[in-house]
């Protein structure tokens, strides 16, 4: 007889911090509620308890059962399954508090009410490839703090599906981030910082985190996901302002970081970038700057198929960080080899 | 549907070069302050080298981010270790749990290539290599990294290291003095600038020695 106690003694590795053990009581046929819940260390009591109440387990099989924001495993036995007791019946499951755990070596029971094991397959969970994405961003620090430019587009695949994405935003008093990659893996990031700003906040200490924070916070966010092997697609570009010090940095969807006079993402690294090391100084006024994003900004335009001619600016200084209007550049297309261009082979495209 | 391949790699290789050769009661670490990925150069101005400990110092070259998060790991283990021991870490211990630390992650490894440099408790120069899962070995010199094949053969005609597998075993340490390894590293760098992609912009030299630390910069060739 192999009961749940010997079960996790066998694997008790299984049963590290991921794990929450819970008394699950059927509600009616297709619904479960969590009763109580264990910490792992009190989890052989657990069994025991659970079992005094079953009066029997027997020989366990697995089946992934309801999602309670935490996959659960339901253990159960082979000749009386929890599911066709009658309500209200009790039964133990275990949390899997640790998504990245594949379940694909745990026996699964076939022909079994419920919902279907593999739809809950972790590995669906993980990013693949990237769906909405924002192309380059482009910043460098100037006279009076940091200027940052990102086109508004948010392409799905070829598609130019969205025309007015907000790629920058202001991140507490001192920085502004700026993304390209994946626009709902930026959103979430922005939920990420914005619960760090709000704690930040309510020390309420007369101080406030600085872009050298938010940029270290961001880069261990950024490889911890990436040795989860669910990386959040961004590129970001992280800039600011505090006491007097101008900072420019950059994470990449794996965690590489480095902070810079100037910084692009994407395209913007092989495009701008080498723009900017030519005609980059410290001491760029405001004017001198934003022409200086908009020749980068131009550059990309022309020869990014992603870019829309609809970018926005932004600066951060001392006194805070400030988001110009979306505007659109002139671009010049009268060239003359473009003018007739089937003359000579009229018919051809 | 078969099985989804994730089209992205946990790692990068962000390139440059290592080096460190110890002397009689000296140690030099230098590394490239070239930070790339792919064809392209992220930053010319990126430190491969931090100081560990007063008498240890790693430089690593590969992906920047486990070179970081490896870097951080050590440095709050020797905090720790200075809580309970009251005093700072050797470099021979230090190489210890640089090599525990790799290994530890041996089937998810820090793609870090290291060379750990310092004075030994004897206050002779160290010079401690490693793979990226860890094993080590103690030597006169070594050199890691992008440039690793082209800097390696120089030094060995260079310093001329005595085989290891000599008995009695003879001293691995260089016979020359502080300054001429110096200069010595400078030139191998210029040379590895010359035919690595990786390797270029300026070198960071650091040097240990029974006064402390001293640290000069070289600028290279930027193409």
């Amino acid at each position: 007889m192999t009961c749940i106690g010997s079960y996790l003694e066998n694997s008790e590795e299984m049963l590290s911090d991921r794990f929450e053990v819970c008394i699950l009581m059927k509600i009616n046929e297709n619904e479960c509620q969590v009763v109580s819940s264990l910490s792992p260390k009190s989890s052989s009591q657990c069994f025991v308890e659970a079992s005094l109440v079953e009066k029997r387990w027997m020989l366990f099989s697995f089946l992934e059962l309801y999602r309670f924001g935490k996959r659960y495993l339901l253990f159960k036995t082979v000749d009386t399954s929890p599911l066709l007791l009658p309500p209200p019946s009790v039964a133990v499951a275990v949390a899997v508090a640790d998504r990245s755990m594949s379940l694909s070596k745990m026996p699964v029971v076939d022909g079994e009410r419920g919902p279907d094991a593999s739809s809950f397959s972790l590995d669906s969970e993980r990013t693949l490839y990237p769906y909405v994405t924002g192309t380059s961003v482009v910043a460098f620090k100037y006279r009076d703090g940091i200027l940052m430019a990102a086109d508004m587009g948010g392409s799905y695949g070829s598609t130019l599906r969205y025309k007015t994405v907000e790629r920058i935003k202001p991140i507490g008093k001192h920085s502004l981030l700026g993304a390209s990659g994946e626009i709902s893996d930026f959103q979430e990031i922005l939920r990420y910082l914005d619960e760090l700003i709000l704690y930040d906040n309510m020390w309420d200490d007369g101080n406030s985190l600085g872009p050298k924070e938010v940029h270290n916070y961001l880069t261990r966010v950024m490889y911890n996901r990436r040795n989860k092997f669910n990386p959040l697609w961004n590129s970001l570009v992280l800039g600011g302002v505090k006491n007097g010090q101008k900072y420019l940095g950059m994470v990449s969807m794996i965690g590489v970081n480095f902070e810079d006079n100037h910084v692009a993402t994407g395209f913007g690294n092989h495009l701008a970038r080498p723009i900017l090391r030519d005609e980059w100084n410290e001491n760029l006024s405001f004017e001198d700057g934003v022409k200086l994003l908009e020749k980068c900004m131009r550059v990309l335009l022309y020869r990014d198929r992603s870019a829309v001619n609809k970018l926005q600016i932004a600066k951060i200084t001392e006194e805070g960080a400030t988001l110009f209007p979306p505007y659109s550049l002139k671009t010049f297309w009268g060239f003359e080899a473009y003018k007739n261009p089937t003359v000579g082979a009229e018919g051809s495209w | 549907m078969a099985k989804q391949q994730a089209n992205w790699s946990p790692y990068d290789n962000n390139g440059g070069s290592c080096v460190a050769i110890a002397g009689k009661d000296y140690c030099v670490i230098a590394a490239d302050t070239r930070m790339s990925t792919g064809y392209s150069i992220l930053t010319r101005d990126y430190s491969k080298i931090s100081k560990l400990a007063d008498k240890a110092v790693l430089a690593s070259s590969g992906f920047q981010a486990d070179i970081k998060a490896l870097q951080k790991h050590l440095a709050a283990r020797h905090l720790i270790y200075q809580h309970q021991h009251n005093k700072q870490m050797s470099c021979p211990a230090m190489a210890q749990l640089l090599s525990n630390t790799l290994y530890y992650k041996r089937f998810f490894p820090y793609y870090a290539f290291n060379v750990l440099g310092g004075l030994d408790n004897e206050g002779k120069g160290c010079v401690f290599t490693y793979d990226a899962v860890g094993s080590y070995e103690r030597v006169g010199y070594g050199a890691q990294g992008s440039g690793s094949t082209l800097i390696m053969p120089f030094l060995d005609n260079q310093l001329k290291s005595p085989s290891p597998l000599l008995l009695p075993a003879q001293d691995a340490v260089t016979p020359l003095s502080e300054l001429e390894a110096v200069e010595l590293v400078r030139t191998v760098f210029v040379s590895a600038t010359e035919r690595d992609i990786y390797t270029g912009d300026k070198v960071e030299i650091v040097i240990l020695n029974a006064e402390g630390l001293r640290r000069e910069f070289m600028d290279l060739r930027k193409d």
